[in-house]
């Protein structure tokens, strides 16, 4: 019986194509600039990794998406070579596919979700997605959607990140004339001023959010609704039929510890500010930024990890960078991949530490942090396990240079002078998550600004509702 | 794009500007500022609004040729164009009428005090303004503040004008005189606002400062003005710039205003680099 199972003919199996990789240049290149760290596909590779899509009749994948992108539609286009036409089905639903192949979280989204995923490695959406969106741009081939005639009607969109720039984009296609304010005198909000260029070239995210300019809408730059003009001045006295209010969390959180004032120690937002917008990475321009030789970096979100793998390249190679995490290396919640790379660049990790005060010298320079080792205890109210201090360990870092990335909480211009609007205890916009409608008539919010500090994509996800509230409610 | 109007040397190194922001002009209210980039290489620079002119949509800043930045600003001329002006900034002055109050002023933090006695005086109060300078060659807007103050008076450092010595020691000649003073405003530099904080401490006369704090955007978002006020840290450019002076850390600020003393140094070299190329 034994030997005659061996001689039968093996079954025939289709022959599993593996998850494609993506270029990535080597560590030790990448940690002396600011160029981009992954290659992206070439026309091979997306050929190739397009055809592991099953083209499963349940695509699971299109709910995991935030804005519904028509994954298995743009992949199959992939696969017939029509790259342009994979690129415009994505912008159906997705005005920003360039940025969000390269910042989306698509192993907790799309790829998490994928039907190849359960036997296999799931497709690789998110780099399928940044190729055809770079294709179609480094082939100069970026349509225009269609317009639709004419509303009549004005809408004021505030801030110009991901849910500002996905409001206007389909508030824009349906007719209405839209004006963007933004306090900074650049487009793109997080996108321009968080991210740096090594995971997300400023070019591309001026060349996405472009479209939102040819489509016709007004971009008011340097203009801080709240201070500049506020709500109510742009629905009474400007003649704005709607209002969108998408101006993310921007209020660095701090650790309110002993000595946290002291030179040298600045938010992960000011850090960045600096070397991203500012590009004080760049001679030319006069913004200074100051990386020490010793940086140590608090915190273990995305944000920590730009800002440690941004110090290391601004401090060259006698800087070593730090993160400072109070839990262990599971709960850290940056991406994997963004841990990953900052591993390869050489950033050091020092886990299950918290910080407990901050000691300078008499130029008031930080000089250390004194920190103390934590164990994980019960699991908390997030799920994740609890640190708890372990008594009589605290033990000194050396640092000159010390950058906080806790997270952001929403500023309060808006909700200062806008009464009628009403906001949680943590400054947040109530808004009905279906709709984005905010307790104001006419006013609709989504994004950072309602959740709290998320993703680029959630952000667009809202603002993509928002804007649907808002066709609605201008129709009525 | 914002166009300088007006450009009037008030002093060597200090410049005052009229610059088109008809946005800013209508919404501002004395105390406030702007944060403006001049071109897409430059820094974002944090100045007071000193007046506006609505009908010309235009606010007036003034400018102390003090680093890198504020050198290649105070060389605009009439007609050139700042690339960006956000603002108005920070919380506006509180007016009321307290009574009698002294609002002294120090260099160029003069200019931050103009608009708030101006402000003060139309509250209804009493006000006697202490304008302070180095030498009769750095004072500035004395006529503009003679103006709206029921009494101005001069100092110098070096007694080349008025009365020889600093502010906060004319205003301790006041309170000695038995003056009674309800309420004091101090705009200038740290050290000279630290001063007039001990000197109005003993006798509990509430006490406000403006700090000049470090910021990029001017907005909440970087943190980089953060300072130490009482027992709680906050952000000048939206919980400030005025603070009560009997709670402010003056000492941390002078030591975050030295912070990047080293790359203003480069940056200056290469200025005079750049000059004396020109001239060979």
């Amino acid at each position: 019986m034994a030997e005659e199972k061996r001689s039968r003919p093996p079954r025939k199996k289709k022959e599993r194509i593996p998850r494609q990789e993506m270029p990535v240049r080597s560590p030790e290149e990448r940690n002396r600039d600011f160029n981009e760290v992954t290659l992206g596909f070439s026309e091979e590779l997306a050929l190739t990794e397009a055809k592991r899509c099953l083209q499963c009749p349940t695509h699971p994948c299109v709910d995991g998406c935030p804005v519904s992108v028509d994954i298995p539609g743009f992949i199959h286009l992939v696969t017939e070579g029509d790259f342009i036409g994979a690129a415009q089905k994505i912008k159906e639903t997705n005005l920003l596919p360039a940025v969000c192949g390269r910042v989306c979280p698509q192993e907790e989204q799309c790829e998490q979700v994928c039907v190849v995923g359960k036997i296999d490695q799931p497709v690789a959406i998110g780099r399928l997605e940044r190729f055809v969106a770079d294709y179609e741009r480094e082939h100069g081939k970026v349509s225009l959607p269609e317009i639709a005639p004419k509303s009549g009607k004005k809408v004021a969109v505030i801030g110009s990140g991901p849910a500002s720039i996905t409001v206007s984009y389909e508030l824009l296609q349906a007719g209405h004339q839209v004006t963007i304010y933004e306090a900074l005198h650049e487009l793109g909000g997080v996108l321009v001023y968080g991210i740096p260029e090594f995971r997300l070239p400023k070019s591309i995210v001026a060349s996405e959010i472009d479209t939102i300019k040819k489509l016709g809408a007004e971009i008011k730059l340097n203009m801080l609704i709240g201070k500049t003009r506020t709500i109510d001045q742009l629905m009474e006295e400007d003649g704005f039929d709607a209002v969108f209010i998408g101006t993310g969390a921007g209020l660095p959180v701090f650790l309110n510890l002993p000595g946290e004032n002291l030179n040298g120690i600045s938010s992960a937002n000011e850090f960045l500010t600096r070397v991203n917008l500012m590009k004080a990475y760049r001679e030319e321009y006069v913004t200074p930024v100051k990386v020490g030789k010793k940086v140590a970096v608090i915190g273990a979100g995305n944000v920590a990890m730009d800002s440690a793998r941004s110090a290391k390249r601004v401090g060259g190679d006698g800087t070593e960078v730090s993160i400072i995490y109070r839990r262990a290396r599971d709960q850290m919640p940056a991406r994997e991949e963004e841990i990953h790379h900052a591993e390869e660049e050489g950033i050091i990790f020092n886990l299950l530490t918290n910080p407990v005060r901050f000691i300078g010298d008499e130029k008031n320079n930080v000089t250390q942090v004194e920190c103390i080792k934590m164990e994980l205890g019960e699991p908390d109210d997030s799920g994740r396990r609890r640190p708890i201090p372990i008594e009589g360990s605290e033990h000194i870092i050396e640092a000159d240079t010390v950058i906080v990335a806790l997270g952001t909480r929403p500023r309060k211009f808006i909700a200062e002078t806008t009464p009628d609007l009403k906001t949680s205890k943590w400054g947040t916009f109530l808004a009905d998550e279906e709709t984005g409608q905010t307790s104001k008539q006419g006013v609709f919010a989504g994004g950072d600004i309602v959740t709290g500090s998320a993703t680029v994509i959630k952000a667009m996800g809202a603002g993509r509702v928002a804007a649907k509230a808002i066709n609605e409610y201008l129709a009525g | 794009m914002h166009k300088i109007t007006r450009k009037r040397v008030l002093a060597p190194k200090i410049t005052r500007f009229s610059v088109e922001a008809p946005e800013v002009a209508r919404a501002r209210k004395p105390g406030q500022f702007v944060v403006i980039r001049a071109d897409e290489t430059s820094e974002r620079v944090p100045l007071t609004i000193v007046d506006s002119d609505l009908e010309k949509g235009t606010i007036d800043l003034i400018i102390q040729d003090a680093g890198f930045s504020t050198h290649v600003l105070s060389g605009y001329e009439e007609g050139d164009e700042l690339t960006d002006v956000l603002g108005p900034l920070g919380k506006p002055t509180h007016m009321d009428n307290f009574g009698t109050v002294v609002c002294v002023g120090g260099g160029v933090g003069t200019a931050v005090l103009y608009p708030i006695v101006k402000g003060l005086k139309e509250a209804g109060n009493t006000v006697i303004t202490i304008n302070g300078a180095r030498n009769k060659e750095l004072l500035i807007l004395e006529e503009e503040l003679g103006a709206v103050s029921d009494e101005l008076i001069i100092t110098t450092d070096d007694g080349s004008y008025g009365i020889k010595g600093f502010g906060s020691t004319v205003l301790q000649g006041l309170i000695d005189e038995g003056k009674k003073i309800d309420f004091v405003v101090a705009i200038g530099p740290t050290m000279m606002m630290k001063a007039v904080a001990e000197v109005t401490r003993p006798y509990e006369i509430p006490t406000i400062a403006s700090l000049n704090a470090i910021m990029i955007d001017g907005t909440g978002m970087c943190g980089g003005c953060r300072v130490t006020v009482g027992d709680e840290v906050k952000f000048a450019c939206v919980d400030g710039p005025e603070f009560d002076a009997h709670l402010v850390d003056f000492d941390e600020q002078i030591a975050k205003h030295h912070y990047y003393d080293t790359e203003q140094a480069c940056q200056m070299e290469k200025i005079i680099a750049d000059a004396e190329q020109e001239r060979s």
